[in-house]
């Protein structure tokens, strides 16, 4: 039961969206994001649009596989628009007793509807077609020149992987705790979410025990495979920047310009 | 040949919560030559992981010294290079692999030892295939099995090539396969000059070693080569640990009047013997 949970959401297929430096797909998520919030007028989305369509169509993920990660928060954008419909004054359409909607209402509520969808679907790009791996390598090295101001680049990482490391091992000795204590009679699928909740405890003990436990013994064995944190530290895989990856940053450059552009100068 | 480790005197205590001190390496003093396979072989509490923790420096010597590659482990500059000379293998496959894909966990070890990056990949693919997993290189950990783990494992510390490996329990936690696969490893790591310390309880794996140390309440109780150790059927029972079924049988037919060597270690050698008598 507990097997079937994937880890993260990544989509494993090979394409150029795939392919390119993790490096330059965290950097140019975080430009994404803050050009999506420099954008002020409906006219814009268009850009943002050909830019997010160009990389979903390279990136060969299907489109109702990206969409399906709104879901979860399909609730939030229902409640931005119904408050960006209501709450903003201005010029009045309708008249319901109280409650009115304005034309900059309307506009508002388009705005930040949009923006909140356009927002999760270009993050989650990034989480599609990066491989936790990369992803932990790219902030790694992203980070890194932080480190003389005491940003713990390496440390993070380092946290980051052994958690991936360890998430389906736990989750097999979850699983094997809540086997051996329903042969002993325990419930955890009926009763209301009080009983249920409680009816974890017991799973829960064992399983924060036998993690610490893990963690002890991974730590001596750490050790005795040399391990003193990053420093002098080398990496095998070294990550480079390709002509592909040079042509994707002028792209991403490009799009922020255009964005900047129609907020401040046209 | 010169001797790969050397303990003098060793005396190691846990230190308890209230004056509950134990003792669990008492005056010790073992020397492993360059090259040999010896096998540790105790109870539980007999001190044995307890010294393969000296070994490696882990722990550090209450009392003696441990000497790798004449090397002194409480020697604080030298313990990088001790751990690197002589690695470790872990009793639990799953709490001894760090990353999430096996070659990146393999390459752990070079990397903490600050290896030039193309010299890193040809130590792993070097280590891979000598531990034959090399096809499996670019899979997650999770998925392969307790056998498999261990290799990825083994792998890891032969990465950074050391000349001895201390093996605490690497099959207590593996099916018979598994554990096969392992010891057929470990024998072949050996052939290729690695001085290897396997501590374990299953006696069938002591058979092939150059030298059976057993050891009990933090002392060398016996010591010998297999066939030495093994005839103490009586010695061996007193401390608590089993002897091969080949060699009990043996015992068993000798008490019973039958005239057979003692010191009869495997299955091939039974047979041939009984069929002489015949």
């Amino acid at each position: 039961m507990l097997r079937d949970i994937t880890l993260g959401q990544y989509y494993p297929i090979n394409s150029i969206i795939h392919n390119l430096d993790p490096r330059f797909k965290i950097l140019s998520s975080f430009a994404y994001i803050i050009a999506l919030f420099i954008v002020k007028n409906i006219q814009a989305y268009f850009i943002v649009i050909g830019f997010l369509g160009l990389t979903i169509y390279l990136s060969k993920v299907p489109l109702k596989y990206i969409l399906r990660g709104l879901k979860p928060i399909f609730l939030i954008i229902i409640l931005t628009l119904a408050v960006n419909i209501f709450m903003t004054p201005g010029e009045v359409l309708y008249r319901i007793g109280p409650v009115k909607i304005t034309r900059e209402g309307i506009e508002m509520a388009v705005l930040m509807g949009l923006r909140l969808i356009f927002l999760i679907i270009g993050t989650s790009l990034l989480t599609l077609t990066t491989s936790p791996i990369e992803l932990t390598d790219g902030i790694e090295r992203v980070l890194s020149p932080f480190k003389k101001i005491g940003v713990p680049a390496h440390e993070l990482a380092m946290m980051m992987t052994i958690a991936l490391r360890f998430i389906p091992t736990l989750l097999e000795e979850t699983d094997k705790i809540m086997k051996a204590q329903m042969a002993r009679g325990a419930d955890f699928e009926s009763g209301n979410i009080v009983k249920r909740a409680k009816s974890l405890i017991p799973l829960l003990v064992p399983l924060f025990i036998g993690a610490f436990r893990r963690a002890d013994d991974l730590a001596m064995a750490m050790e005795a495979r040399c391990y003193r944190g990053g420093e002098n530290r080398t990496r095998m895989k070294q990550l480079k920047f390709e002509a592909r990856d040079y042509i994707a940053t002028i792209i991403t450059i490009f799009f922020v310009i255009s964005i900047v552009v129609m907020r401040y100068i046209l | 040949m010169s001797n790969m480790i050397e303990t003098k005197e060793l005396i190691f205590e846990y230190k308890g919560n209230e004056e509950e001190n134990v003792v669990a390496v008492k005056n010790l003093s073992l020397t492993v030559k360059e090259g040999e396979f010896l096998v540790v072989l105790g109870h539980n509490g007999s001190g044995k992981s307890t010294l393969a923790k000296l070994i490696n420096a882990i722990l550090l010597p209450s009392g003696g010294k441990v000497y790798v590659n004449n090397m002194d482990t409480s020697n604080e500059e030298m313990i990088w290079n001790i751990r690197q000379k002589a690695g470790m293998v872990f009793q639990n496959p799953d709490n001894q692999i760090v990353a999430t894909i096996v070659e990146e966990d393999v390459a752990f070890g070079p990397e903490n030892l600050g290896i030039d990056p193309a010299k890193i990949r040809k130590r792993v693919d070097e280590a891979l295939k000598s531990v034959g997993i090399y096809e499996l290189r670019r899979k997650p950990p999770h998925l392969l099995s307790g056998g498999q783990k261990q290799r990825v494992a083994i792998a890891g510390v032969l990465a950074m090539r050391p000349q001895c490996i201390i093996f605490d329990e690497p099959t207590a936690m593996l099916d018979p396969s598994g554990r096969k696969e392992v010891m057929d490893t470990i024998k072949k790591l050996n052939k290729e000059g690695i001085t290897i310390i396997h501590i374990t309880h299953f006696m069938e794996e002591a058979v092939n070693a150059d030298r059976v140390i057993v050891m009990d309440d933090g002392k060398i109780a016996l010591e010998g080569n297999p066939k030495e150790v093994f005839s103490r059927v009586n010695k061996l029972k007193e401390l608590g640990l089993d002897v091969p079924q080949v060699t009990l049988l043996a015992h068993e037919l000798i008490n019973e009047g039958i005239e057979i060597p003692e010191d009869i270690l495997t299955v091939d050698e039974m047979v041939s013997r009984l069929c002489q008598l015949l």
